[in-house]
């Protein structure tokens, strides 16, 4: 390349007619080169992320039951029957739909709640050195490195009603409980999948929030200490400001991540959620591949991304504008 | 310069052949050929203990196939939580197995997607006729007045498996022939501190296997004649009802079970800690759990009164798995070639035997391998006492919507909820509003 660089110049001084069409095609070679070399990458991402997004939208405009899967391109056009149905909440669907996702707001909200306190508190704990920090660092981020399935299955056969540790601890040792409780089945599934989500999810807070920390100068809590700040006013007026931009990002991939999660509850209670605990995935995943009506759960699934979409714009909307009037 | 040349071609070659690859997956609606007359591709069903249990009594038989026709069989074991779901993909793309195994409760289903070669007079020639086949198994192929959407291949029923030496200490000389003597046996049990009957409550197929035996012994349905669901005829919310009142009211289910869903209750009843198990074909499972075939007897499941028959005395389903072939197929001479195989009477043998489950071909029923106490009940069941479950399009539906309304009723009987006609009949009534329309 950089031999092109240098003798083109020197051809440039001597005219003719030959030069200016030559001189375009070299600059749109330099230009698109690049855009060349890029092309596979893009293709690749086309056809492993929007070309399905765009096949699921399309979907859900179809009546794509079981009488059409096998040669879907004959399934009738049902306009925008799939997402009536979806959002009538009169009707005994869109009711499901519209429980299953307050279910899943109020699971969401609970969970990165949580999440963020706990890693943020560990993690502003872990910033003193003391003996044996490196170890429970590394024992704190065990959770967020064991494979999901294996973790969660576990938790299973802890929450187990006749022989589980959970019952055996609460009921019959601490004897907090007149009765040993059910926690995969009826209303207390869903602390039971909190817990599960919560314990998967701070150790990730955790460590993103200690990246956060190592950036805070140390002299910033001495001359803080020098003018008689105590720990919690440290935290506050210096800690958390700093870890302003980190908490933006790590709160919103949080937000993501649970909302969106489907191998908790799906490992936790198989294909039919309990009714306390029907998150939405588990429930598009019922209403489309259980109930073989793949338009409906298309539709539901262009709603939640038209919902995750308003909600992530907002937050970012916000936040930053919140921050653009801090930096000022 | 020239690497430069060599990096731009690279770039438009594999764009070109991903643009290739990403206009060539279309959906191949054409039907199936004799493209490769020399392989198969078989997906079979988990039947034994383990997927390796299933290669290992399989394997043989498929070499002796290529044997006989010089034929190569890829064998595949798909778990159960698997196999519908990559069916279904299978169906979707076109790419699937040649031949496979499905749960005969799903024909109708698939039958309506249209992937699976209709089984009609010129096809079951290939195979050595229907008749062939016992009339029960033939009951749960497809929606009737159809061309069948596959062939039995093992059968299956479901009866009251018994723990010998809890009832000899309980003083029960027989096995309950009625619900309420079961309940009786039951005080006399629980008096001994062993649980009485297992369940697993929050598995969804169970519960609908148990729920449509009810309903049948109610002299009810769970769809009209013309293929609608009826889910909330008094007659079927009394037959759930008495159903989930084995725990709620009668308590010979414990409370426990309502979270079962893998199988919990043949350990507990192998382990000796229950009485009671009404499964399918539990032989082989209770044996690899390390149950004595001694210690358990097996009697047919228990009817209101009287004895099983048909009708209100229904006491089981048709259960079992059915083969079919995959319209698709690039070897459909072969995969016919290969049911008629695996249904040949020497095969049938073979593999019943290994599973212990009951040939669906009559001609092999009758071998003296299948005379056992243990199949006798099964074959006795399946001959004269089993009814099929609906076979309908929408039967994948309603075993999900029916089924986990069974669950929600059982999580509140074990969360001490009263379970009510009431009740019940809100359940069955959400269940419904989730069914197709059509």
């Amino acid at each position: 390349m950089t031999t092109t660089a240098l003798k083109e110049p020197v051809r440039d001084t001597s005219p003719g007619a030959a030069r200016e069409p030559r001189r375009r095609t070299g600059r749109i070679r330099r230009v698109g080169l690049p855009y060349l070399l890029l092309l596979p990458a893009l293709l690749l991402e086309l056809l492993v992320h929007l070309v399905p997004m765009a096949i699921g939208i399309v979907m859900s405009f179809k009546e794509l039951t079981q009488f059409y899967i096998r040669d879907w391109g004959s399934a009738p056009w049902s306009g925008f029957g799939n997402y009536k149905v979806s959002v009538d909440f009169d009707a005994p669907v869109g009711e499901a739909l519209l429980h299953s996702f307050f279910v899943t707001v109020g699971f969401t909200l609970l969970s990165v709640a949580l999440c963020w306190l706990i890693g943020t508190a560990a993690a502003v704990f872990m910033q003193d050195t003391f003996r044996g920090r490196g170890l429970l660092r590394a024992l704190f981020l065990v959770p967020y490195a064991l494979p999901v399935y294996a973790a969660v299955i576990t938790w299973v056969f802890m929450f187990q009603h006749d022989n589980g540790l959970v019952n055996h601890v609460l009921h019959d040792q601490l004897h907090l409980t007149d009765k040993p409780s059910f926690w995969l089945i009826g209303d207390n599934s869903f602390y039971a999948l909190l817990t599960v989500s919560v314990w998967k999810g701070w150790p990730f807070a955790f460590l993103i929030v200690m990246a956060g920390l190592q950036n805070i100068p140390r002299e910033l809590y001495e001359a803080a200490a020098l003018d008689g700040a105590g720990m919690w006013q440290q935290i506050r007026r210096i800690t958390l400001p700093s870890l302003r931009p980190v908490n933006q990002v790590l709160v919103l991939v949080l937000f993501l991540w649970t909302f969106n999660d489907f191998n908790t509850p799906y490992v936790l209670f198989g294909k039919a959620a309990p009714e306390a605990a029907d998150l939405i995935s588990v429930h598009i995943y019922q209403a489309s591949f259980v109930t073989w009506n793949f338009g409906t759960g298309s539709a539901m699934s262009v709603l939640l991304l038209l919902f995750l979409l308003v909600v992530t714009g907002l937050y970012l909307l916000f936040t930053s504008r919140g921050r653009r009037a801090a930096d000022v | 310069m020239r690497s430069i040349r060599a990096a731009a071609v690279g770039a438009v070659t594999m764009s070109l052949a991903l643009a290739a690859t990403a206009c060539g997956g279309g959906s191949s609606s054409g039907g199936g050929s004799n493209d490769s007359p020399k392989t198969l591709t078989y997906w079979a069903s988990n039947q034994g203990a383990s997927i390796a249990v299933d290669k290992k009594v399989l394997q043989p038989e498929l070499d002796k196939f290529e044997k006989q026709t010089g034929i190569k069989v890829k064998l595949e074991v798909v778990p159960w939580s698997d196999l519908l779901n990559r069916i279904l993909t299978a169906t979707t793309s076109g790419q699937g197995p040649d031949v496979l195994n499905i749960g005969n409760t799903w024909s109708a289903s698939l039958q309506a997607t249209g992937a699976l070669l209709p089984w009609d007079a010129k096809n079951f020639e290939k195979i050595g006729g229907k008749e062939r086949f016992v009339d029960s198994a033939l009951g749960s192929t497809g929606a009737q007045g159809k061309d069948p959407a596959a062939v039995p291949l093992y059968s299956m029923a479901y009866a009251l498996y018994y723990n010998k030496q809890i009832f000899a200490d309980a003083g029960i000389s027989k096995p309950p022939a009625t619900w309420d003597e079961l309940i009786a046996d039951g005080k006399k049990i629980k008096a001994k501190g062993k649980s009485v009957l297992g369940a697993e409550g929050a598995n969804v197929s169970e519960n609908i296997h148990h729920v449509f035996v009810f309903a049948k012994q109610h002299g009810a349905d769970f769809f009209t004649a013309d293929g609608k669901p009826d889910f909330t005829d008094p007659k079927v919310v009394d037959a759930v009802k008495q159903y989930v009142d084995l725990m709620a009211k009668d308590k010979v289910i414990p409370t426990g079970d309502a979270e079962y869903a893998q199988n919990q209750s043949v350990s507990d009843f192998a382990k000796g800690k229950q009485a009671m198990l009404l499964w399918q074909s539990a032989a082989a499972n209770l044996k690899s759990q390390g149950m004595s075939e001694d210690a358990y007897g097996i009697a047919p499941v228990p009817v209101q009164s009287g004895t099983p028959g048909t009708g209100a005395q229904t006491n089981s389903m048709v259960a079992g798995i059915n083969m079919a072939v995959f319209k698709n197929s690039h070897n459909l001479d072969g995969a016919t070639k290969f049911v008629k195989f695996m249904t040949s009477d020497e095969e049938q043998k073979v593999l019943n035997t290994a599973y212990s489950t009951v040939p669906p071909v009559k001609t092999a029923q009758e071998d003296a391998a299948f005379n056992s106490p243990d199949t006798a009940v099964l074959k006795q069941t399946l001959a004269t006492s089993a009814a099929a479950l609906p076979q309908v399009a929408a039967e994948s539906q309603f075993e999900t919507a029916v089924g986990t309304a069974v669950k929600e009723l059982f999580a509140d009987a074990a969360g001490g909820r009263a379970v009510t006609a009431d009740s019940v009949k809100a359940a069955l009534e959400k269940a419904q509003q989730q069914m197709p329309a059509a």
